[in-house]
Parts: structure tokens; sequence; C-alpha cells
């Protein structure tokens, strides 16, 4: 098999990966898009090592660490959606706008009347 | 068979004393978290985190007064530990020590993360005074990680920095006790946008590896000149390399994380961020385009230039909409990773090299630790609920706290490089590197640039000192021991490396001289 095979599949895996990362809204629909552009590097690394003959097996031994931070990361972003969900009740990308640039209304006098009481309501003393 | 033996890897367990140190007390740190009772964790956290930094960094220099510089890269040429990567350590090692002793601040951090705020959980873990002292091992993690990035001389070692790196920060980033929705949207945009970045990275690493045939970066430096046909491999893995690490610094057009990030995260957080983190980024980034790539700069250099350019505008523009103090300082840290980056872009002969890494070197000593100051006094200025984070809030400032306002003066003069103060020198000599290395119009839009970025720190300066306080203004709180010394240690710094450069300077000539080992 010519090594161009894998490699345009990989290609393809991490170009799906960046448009789910770009295109949805849901917080672990994104996730797993990052997850698909991971495997596509493992795909290419894998592929690579064969092609290469590489007597040290540095692309393979390069994919088991990306699967074991790729592991680690999963773990640690769920961890995070969970505590953002239990706050907000939601995981939608588009509407975790607490944190954006100022519209150009509302700008100079004081933050948005919402957003300051949603910051306020879940202050703890 | 040759009798059953093997040759054992030679490990420079010395050389990398600091970095393990860290690493260790991080691993104690763990084990503490799980067995010792509630009440003596922070007692016992405090005082091993503060001596692990400060035995790694008088490791550090007893490496560099006793030993020299080494010549060639440790662990089987995993890490170089050499001249720059000691300086690096040093900075790093002290900033992080400096924002532990922000960090050791209870207020700033929830007492039980996994509760929802205004919950019968919250409440509990409230009245019980417990205390999230997890960060202190989060926090060596990253310190760790730090060390290494800077140091990794394979990008699979760089690669697992990178990530020891940022996923303690994405973690200590969500802690924050007011304004949780805040702080836990910064970790999850962080987290989001770091993973995408990372992934760039490792897909570039992947297709330099299938260019080079290794992922150590002098072979790929070797392999520059002698793989014929596969150009295309090396320059879609140079960008995407590089995409990358430019996100790590925060260089536009990937800086869109870091306004928000600074804003959502505790502010002590946010000091150990926008220092430690900068200066490691920009030895990775360095190690990467001048030791690997070095021969291949005809081909980044013009990219480079854009990005710059890009980077110092978009910081100098956008920070004069901002309204919120923290987001004013984000834009202004990518406003100075874009002096940093007319840094790297000043390669040319070998001396020429060497006065650009001096340089940059120098300046990120001076910034980091204005940037621990100033975030330092963002966290003295509060409010009823919390800190005063919207600039309108700091009207008047400078009569209600002459000494506090004074000093956060100091410190935004510093970041507009004002003569006698550090950001001065440090903007010297970065732009003088870039002069002697044809880089004109690039220090033209560097100066202009910092012009802009003046007009918005003076304005600052002005609403404190020359506007009428507000009626129900904030109060600045009574700073414990560990805030104002850090204060202290900032101002100083400030003032002795703008006035008093030369032993600072030097040094890092010193560290500079060898250049990067390979």
């Amino acid at each position: 098999m010519h090594v161009v095979y894998p490699a345009v599949v990989s290609a393809l895996l991490f170009s799906i990966g960046v448009y789910g990362v770009l295109a949805r809204r849901n917080t672990i629909l994104v996730l797993m898009s990052v997850e698909l552009m991971l495997n596509a590097v493992n795909l290419n690394l894998v592929a690579f090592d064969v092609w290469l003959r590489d007597r040290l097996h540095g692309g393979q031994v390069l994919t088991l660490f990306v699967i074991v931070i790729a592991a680690a990361e999963v773990g640690l972003g769920l961890a995070i959606i969970l505590a953002l969900y239990r706050n907000r009740r939601t995981v939608d990308l588009d509407r975790l706008r607490a944190l954006a640039e100022p519209a150009p209304g509302d700008g100079a006098a004081s933050p948005a009347p919402g957003r300051e009481t949603a910051a306020r309501a879940e202050e703890t003393p | 068979m040759n009798g059953g033996t093997i040759e054992a890897p030679t490990i420079e367990y010395a050389l990398l004393a600091p970095m393990l140190i860290v690493f260790g007390a991080a691993i104690i740190g763990v084990l503490v978290e799980a067995f010792a009772p509630r009440h003596l964790r922070k007692a016992i956290h405090m005082p091993l985190t503060l001596v692990a930094l400060l035995g790694a960094f008088l490791l550090t220099i007893l490496q560099a007064v006793r030993d020299g510089v080494p010549t060639t890269p440790a662990a089987m040429g995993a890490v170089a530990v050499d001249g720059p990567a000691l300086f690096i350590w040093g900075i790093i090692l002290i900033l992080a020590f400096v924002s532990t002793l922000l960090i050791n601040d209870d207020e700033q951090f929830v007492a039980q993360a996994a509760a929802v705020p205004g919950s019968n959980d919250e409440e509990e873990a409230v009245r019980s005074g417990y205390a999230q002292t997890e960060v202190y091992p989060l926090l060596l993690f990253s310190v760790g990680g730090m060390l290494l990035f800077p140091a990794a001389n394979d990008l699979l070692v760089m690669f697992v920095a990178l990530e020891v790196l940022s996923l303690p920060l994405y973690l200590l980033c969500g802690l924050a006790r007011r304004r949780r929705l805040l702080s836990q949207e910064a970790s999850l945009k962080y987290f989001l946008l770091g993973a995408f970045s990372s992934a760039f990275f490792l897909y570039g690493t992947a297709l330099i590896y299938g260019y080079a045939g290794s992922i150590d970066l002098r072979a790929i430096s070797s392999s520059l000149g002698t793989v014929a046909g596969q150009d295309t491999l090396l320059y879609i893995g140079t960008a995407l390399l590089g995409v990358g690490l430019l996100f790590k610094i925060g260089a536009a057009p990937f800086q869109a994380w870091k306004p928000d990030v600074y804003q959502g995260a505790p502010t002590a957080v946010t000091a150990l961020m926008a220092s430690t983190v900068l200066v490691a980024a920009f030895g990775a980034v360095l190690r990467v385009f001048w030791v690997a790539l070095g021969n291949l700069d005809w081909d980044w250099r013009p990219v480079m230039w854009g990005v710059a350019i890009l980077t110092m505008v978009v910081g100098a523009i956008l920070a004069i909409t901002q309204t919120e103090i923290k987001r004013m300082l984000a834009y202004s840290s990518i406003a100075h990773a874009g002096f940093l980056l007319t840094g790297v872009i000043a390669t040319g002969a070998v001396e020429q090299n060497r006065d650009a890494l001096s340089a940059i070197l120098f300046y990120l000593a001076a910034y980091g630790f204005t940037t621990v100051g100033a975030f330092a006094v963002v966290t003295m200025v509060r409010d009823a609920g919390g800190e005063a984070g919207h600039l309108s809030r700091w009207a008047g400032l400078g009569k209600r706290a002459p000494v506090l306002a004074g000093i956060f003066a100091f410190f935004l003069l510093a970041f507009a490089g004002i003569p006698l103060t550090s950001g001065f020198f440090g903007k010297y000599a970065v732009f003088s590197a870039a002069v002697a290395s044809d880089a004109l119009p690039l220090v033209v839009v560097g100066v202009v640039s910092s012009a802009i970025a003046a007009f918005f720190y003076v304005r600052v300066i002005v609403l404190m000192f020359f506007s009428e306080p507000a009626a129900d203004g904030p109060s600045v709180a009574v700073p414990t021991v560990g805030t104002s010394a850090v204060v202290a240690l900032a101002a100083a710094a400030t003032v002795v490396l703008g006035v008093f450069p030369e032993p600072v300077l030097s040094l890092a000539d010193q560290a500079a001289s060898a250049l990067f080992v390979r």
C-alpha cells in the first residue's frame, strides 16, 4: 500500500475534526472532534513509522504517548464540562458568553446588567 | 549472545534535579491530599511548595555557577539543559514562587469545586472552612511542565511538557471562589482552545516526523539539507507546529483565548499564567524555530513578520477599547508577545543570534516581574462582590490609596516602556537586535504600537489620579504578608532592572553566549 493512502485518510480525519470543532455548538461534540484530530495524528504517525522503517519506532512510541495524554485530556475536559453543566444546565457553547468582548453599545458605563446579576447571583459569601 | 549485558541509558540526574524536585514535590502533594487530614493539608502544602520551588531555584543557580553551562543535551538527547534553559528556569522558578505567595490567599479559591454555588454542599463546604488545597500540587505539576517545555530537545518531550503545563492550568482557571460562572467558562474556553491547538501541534509533529524520520530537533535540523522531494510535508508541518506554539504565547490571530481566560481565572492564577507560561512558551518557540528550523529561516521569517506585526497592532489597539482591568492587561500581554516576536525574527550570524537571544531573555525577566506585580495589585482592589474589575471603579484610587495606586502606575509605565523602568531596557534590547538584523519596518511598527499602548496605560493612570473617587468606590483590602511581599518584590525588580540593569543584562549575555545546544 502506498503511504499516501493512510496520509490522505488521516488528513481527511483531521479536517473532519477541525470542521467539527468549528461547526459544532455542543461542548461534548467539540471534545469528540478534538479526539478525532488526535486520532488522525496517531494514524499518520504509525503510517510514517512503517514507511520510514524507523528502527527505534519513534512514531509508534509517540502514538502511545498521544493516546495516554488524550485520555487524560478527556477526563479533565469532561470534569470541567460537568462542573459547568451543574451551574448552567447547558453545554451549548453559544450560550457561554459571559466572557466576551463588550458589545459596542453597552461599553463604557457599566457591564451589561444581566451579566452582572448573573455573576452576583452565584457568588458565595 | 554477549553475556546478557545491555547498555543502560545515561541520565544526568544532577542536571535535571530542579525539574525532578518540582515533580517530586507535586507527587508528594498528591499523597498529602490523599492521606493528610483536611485541616492539616494547607499547613503541609504551603511550605512544601515554597521549599520545592526555592530549592529548585537554588539548584539551578548552583548548577550554573559550579559546572558552567553544559554543552551536550542531557538524558540521551531528550532534554537540553543549556544556558538559555537555565536562565529561563531561574525566571520561571522565581515567578512561580512569587505567584505561590499570591495563591496562598484563601479568598481566591472555591471551597469545593464540585459543589454547585448556592447549594447545601457549598454552604457546608464554606462553613467548615475547607479550601481547595489541590491548587498546590496542580501548580507544581504545571511549573514542572513549564521547566520541561523550554528545555525539551525533541518534539515528543515538548508535547508531553506542553500538556503537563496546560492541563493543571485548565483546572486552576475554574476554581475562583467569586464569579464562579465566569471562572468555569474561562476554564472551558481555555481547555477547548488549548486542546484544539495542541492537536495542531501534534499533527505538525507527525508531518515533520514523516519528513525528517525523527522527532529529535537536531536530527530535524540536519535533515533539512539532506531530504529531497518532501517539502510539502515540511512546510505544512512547520506551519501547524507554529500554530500550536503561537497559540501558547497568544500571538494574533491565535490570541482570542487570552482576554477571556485572564479575566475569568482567579487573579492569582492569572498572575502565574501571564508571567511564567509566556516565558516557558517563548523558550520553546525559540528552540523549535532556531534549533530545528533554523536553516529554514528564509521560509518562516516572512510569516513570522506578519504574525508579529498583527500581534503588536491587535494587542495595542484592542486594549484601548477595554473596560475591564484584567482584560486590558491581557491585551497588553498580547502586545508584549508581539514585541518579543520581533526578537525571535532577529536571526542572522552567530553574533546577531546571541544579541537577540540575550535581549529576549532579559525582556522575559523584566516583563514577568512587572506582570506578577500588576496582577497582585488587582487582587487588592476589592468591591462588595470581589475584585473591582471594571475600570470605572478604579477612578480616584490615587486619592484613596496613594501608595498602591502609585505602584500600579509604576507597573503600567514599565509596561509602556518608559525609561528608568525595566520595560524600557527590555524593549530597547529587543528592538535594537531587530534593527541589527535589518527588520527596521518591524521596529517602526513596534514603536508605533508601543506609543498606542502607552496611551491606554496613561489613561488608567489619569483615571486613578485625576478623577473624583466614586462614592461607593472599591476599598483596598489590607494585604496579607504574602501579597505585600509580592508587590514589593515586583516593584523592586522593576526599579532595579530599570535603573541598574547591568548585572541581569550580563547574566542574560552569558546565558545566551553559547546559544542553544544541539
